[in-house]
């Protein structure tokens, strides 16, 4: 048995040893150059002069390059060519690339980029999303899905706002690719999501077909979205300069860069008006969600479709109406992060929940329970039926598990006798969609080789960002042969080996690649069985593959041999493999449809301190219950769950983009911009996977463990402000994120001295 | 301006390389004599992924200058283990899953050994504090901790 393992990480040996190869680190032939982009200094202005006679001469530059000189496309847009990689004429935010460097070493070319003489003039610039909102910018008209008709006399209702903030991807190795030219063809190396996307904007910026660009991917040092769509300019860059000089190119941005030109998480502004009866059961609510797209459009449709996908979370809504905003500002373009719009819309709802709670002065975790989805309730606001409704008994079994009511009796002692020094709690449950709403997307290759010797070769279309899914498929390619993990070499994502892929990304990766590698390898093994019950005159139900062996009747055989019988017996070892998720269809304009094939479920209660006088803080303890289903790999899902909670409450915590009002980003390293540190996990961690199998006939009956954990991470957010509000009578309607400072100001609202 | 010449140790190998005056130690390392176990996650001293030890001192080799190796002992990731047998710190992090992505793992590594070294059972304080300027955005550093924990332990033999 492969699966269901805790195999450690198939990199691990490399990682530890520090020999695992990055694209900064793969050695480059000595005649290669090396690139930086020259940015705008404006957020929306038109080019009046770009004078490079500086840029020109400085050390050690060798070209530079305007948009004049790309000789076809001058675009790196995941979605409707709206994003020059060049700019031209005209800038839309600040950073915005306007001419590339091309120098001997990575320093002298970003010296250089510095060098250009510009003059601009100055256009009005929206940078906020009350600026959109004014001036109705926006990339389409407002989405809206209704069920039912909400009203506005409910016994009780309430209405408020929550502004919810961006955050940085940060991952820890910056973008980069490497392009070499070979005769008519280019090969490219980038840290990237999406290798396919990569080849065909490579391809639309040579003018050549996409068969003429092959792309590899090995791993990236983290991605989390963010290698999503925004590796594209590096690696077109590295073409198009490769291609004109005929000399390998490399590009990486070092972090200011980095953190000033890509796009991050969107942020949001969610408005409420809820009604419900005296037990806190919803029977009315509207979402307005305002979400800041930034200058292009990149995929932010489908993130603010999904932010309206979670806005019910894990409760029934009977009469809903949710508007969607897209609006267009002149802001870096917000992009793909973990959960990709739903964590947004998710954590509104909880925030709708809590508001009710403290207005009916009980218990939130009552308020909840008296939502839940359940029998005859159970039909989300774009018509997909619950089917595997986890979340009340798993919430339940946290409750008991973490001592909920027994600590939150503690917390109130302590806050009486406490002055200065105030706790909370919170308890809060992640419903979490998986499958990639544009549907099309749900398909995934692999390509499987068994050498004569009975060596495994995959290969298949996902990309390793450290989620361990080349781990989790090569476990299933073991278990279909009954072999060891280490009979299989794991290879490189690569658009010659496996084409037309999507991007790693909704959390898809094992569920779409495991599939595709169990349907290639099951080929072949068919192959041997077939084979193998001509030749020893068995029936094919009498060979198995297990333990390293083929059991074929009583008689035990090496793999390798049984193989090489196979090959001398001229069997077809190769094969490719290939899988469409089922059962899921969607209209998104109507809002209606089963986008999602399954539900990955979890829960989290975070209990927290806080200094009423200096709004620090720390999280004391947390405790998780967390779906993914039946684990193909125990360890790499808790790795997964711990790194998601704790990048989900850093994004509702110490992570704050700061633009200021010409529009610059002034958080644009990590001595600004706060991620977790080890300070930051919380005290006591305790984290255990829920036992259960997916309904729904996946890998194994394995559940998506990429972006769910990360929402538990809103159990820290409301943490925060029930520990706040026990300082005053009014709502704390904490803002994200809880920076110390939005706390100590929440804390003196709620105590009646705003400031 | 010229190139400067520095004589230096790594890992225990005495090496030779040229560099110009504003080269970091990490831009040497990583491109003039190919170790690029150190990686650089931000250049400006904040994220520890380019820890490496100078006389058994943790520093930063964004924050070094190249020419200011001259005559030092200069410990790097590639030397942690003993040939093919791991350091009890590689060990646990690969058996403990302290690993996601990998990239800020040498960093992290290098970091946890210097302390070690000098503290060979650290309180979990101590462990955090210590740790304090190495970022990893993968993991949520619960197991890195106990990895280090759990090699100190052995370490003790205990
Ligand atoms: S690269 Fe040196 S501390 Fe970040
Ligand atoms: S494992 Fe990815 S940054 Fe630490």
């Amino acid at each position: 048995m492969s699966v269901a393992k805790p195999n450690p990480h198939d990199s691990g040996p490399k990682h530890v040893s520090g020999q695992a190869i990055y694209v900064d680190d793969i050695p480059m032939p000595s005649n290669t150059v090396h690139l930086a982009f020259g940015l705008s200094e404006r957020a929306r202005a038109k080019i009046t002069k770009l004078d490079l006679s500086a840029v020109r001469t400085a050390q050690g530059v060798i070209d530079v390059l305007t948009a004049d000189d790309l000789p076809f496309a001058n675009d790196v847009s995941p979605s409707v060519h709206d994003e020059p990689l060049l700019a031209t004429g005209e800038v839309f935010y600040h950073g915005q690339p306007m001419f590339l460097v091309v120098a001997d070493s990575h320093l002298n070319a970003r010296k250089a980029a510095r060098l250009a003489e510009v003059d601009y003039d100055d256009l009005p610039a929206l940078l906020t999303i009350e600026d959109a909102i004014a001036a109705d910018s926006k990339f389409e008209e407002p989405v809206i899905w209704q069920v039912g008709e909400p009203y506005d006399d409910a016994p009780h209702t309430l209405s408020g706002s929550i502004d919810i903030g961006g955050q940085e991807h940060f991952y820890l190795e910056g973008q980069a690719a490497a392009a070499i030219p070979r005769e008519d063809d280019m090969i490219v190396h980038s840290s990237t999501q999406h290798p396919t996307e990569i080849q065909h904007k490579v391809a639309e910026a040579l003018g050549t077909p996409f068969n003429a660009v092959r792309v590899e991917t090995r791993r990236m040092g983290g991605g989390f979205g963010g290698k999503e769509s925004q590796g594209n300019a590096l690696a077109v860059a590295c073409a198009i300069v490769a291609r004109r000089l005929n000399r390998p190119a490399k590009m990486r941005y070092d972090r200011d860069d980095d953190m000033i030109i890509t796009g991050k998480r969107h942020d949001f502004r969610i408005d409420y008006a809820v009604g419900f009866d005296d037990t806190g059961r919803i029977d009315s609510l509207t979402f307005d969600q305002f979400t800041r797209c930034g200058w292009a459009q990149d995929l932010s449709l489908a993130i603010a479709d999904r932010a309206m996908l979670h806005a019910d979370n894990a409760y029934f809504l009977p009469n809903v109406r949710i508007t969607s905003h897209r609006l267009k500002t002149n802001t870096v373009s917000n992009t793909a992060y973990r959960g990709f719009g739903g964590p947004q819309g998710m954590l509104a709802m909880e925030r709708v929940i809590d508001h009710i709670a403290h207005y009916l002065g009980i218990d939130p975790w009552e308020v909840r329970k008296s939502n839940f989805y359940g029998k005859g309730r159970d039909k989300t606001p774009y018509h997909q039926t619950v089917e595997d409704n986890l979340a009340p008994e798993m919430m339940a079994a946290l409750a008991s598990r973490s001592d909920y009511w027994a600590r939150k009796a503690e917390i109130a002692e302590f806050n009486a006798q406490s002055p200065i020094l105030k706790k909370g709690i919170a308890m809060t449950p992640v419903k979490f969609g998986i499958s990639f709403t544009l549907t099309h997307l749900n398909q995934a290759g692999a390509l499987v080789h068994v050498y004569a010797d009975g060596s495994i070769h995959l290969n298949h279309g996902g990309t390793e960002m450290g989620q361990g899914l080349f781990t989790k498929v090569a476990q299933v390619a073991a278990e279909v042969f009954g072999q060891p993990l280490d009979a299989v070499k794991i290879t490189a994502t690569d658009t010659g080996k496996v084409p037309n892929t999507s991007a790693t990304a909704a959390s898809s990766g094992s569920d779409l690649n495991g599939m595709a590698c169990k349907n290639a390898c099951e080929k072949i093994r068919d192959r041997l069985v077939a084979f193998a019950a001509e030749r020893w005159q068995v029936t094919p139900d009498a060979i198995r593959f297990t333990d390293g062996i083929v059991e074929i009747g009583d008689q035990p055989i090496p793999f390798g041999e049984l193989t090489k019988a196979a090959y001398e017996n001229r069997v077809q070892l190769s094969a490719t493999g290939f899988y469409k998720t089922p059962k899921i269809e969607w209209n998104r304009r109507a809002g209606r449809g089963r986008p999602f094939f399954y539900f990955a479920y979890g829960a989290a209660a975070t209990e927290v301190i806080i200094d009423t006088l200096t709004g620090e803080n720390r999280i004391l303890r947390t405790d998780i219950l967390h779906d993914v289903g039946k684990s193909l790999n125990p360890a790499i899902d808790i790795g997964q769950i711990e790194g998601g909670y704790v990048q989900g409450a850093g994004w509702l915590t110490t992570e704050e983009l700061v633009f200021d009002d010409k529009g610059r980003l002034r958080t644009h390293a990590p001595s600004t911009y706060k991620i977790p540190a080890c300070a930051d996990r919380p005290k006591i961690f305790n984290v255990a996977l829920y036992n259960n199998e997916n309904r729904e006939d996946t890998i194994y009956r394995s559940k998506a463990v990429g972006e769910p954990p990360f929402m538990l991470g809103i159990s820290a957010f409301l943490a925060l402000s029930d520990a706040i509000a026990s300082c005053g009578e009014a709502y704390p309607a904490l803002n994200a994120p809880a920076t110390a400072e939005t706390i100590l100001r929440t804390v003196d609202r709620v105590k009646g001295q705003p400031w | 301006m010229s190139k400067l010449h520095v004589t230096t140790t790594i890992n225990g190998d005495s090496r030779e390389f040229l560099c110009e005056p504003e080269d970091t130690l990490l831009d040497a390392l990583r491109n003039t004599l190919g170790l690029t176990g150190a990686k650089e996650g931000c250049a400006t001293g904040d994220c520890g992924a380019c820890s490496v030890t100078v006389n058994g001192r943790l520093v930063c080799s964004c924050l070094m200058l190249a020419a200011e190796a001259e005559g030092q002992e200069i410990d790097t990731i590639e030397g942690m283990a003993d040939h093919d047998k791991l350091h009890p710190l590689q060990k646990h992090f690969l058996e403990g899953a302290a690993l996601q992505c990998g990239i800020c793992t040498p960093g992290f590594l290098v970091a946890a050994k210097a302390l070690l070294d000098k503290n060979p059972d650290p309180t979990e304080t101590e462990i955090r504090y210590h740790l304090a300027g190495n970022l990893c955005r993968c993991t949520g550093y619960d197991k890195i901790i106990r990895a280090v924990q759990n090699a100190a332990a052995e370490m003790r033999g205990a």
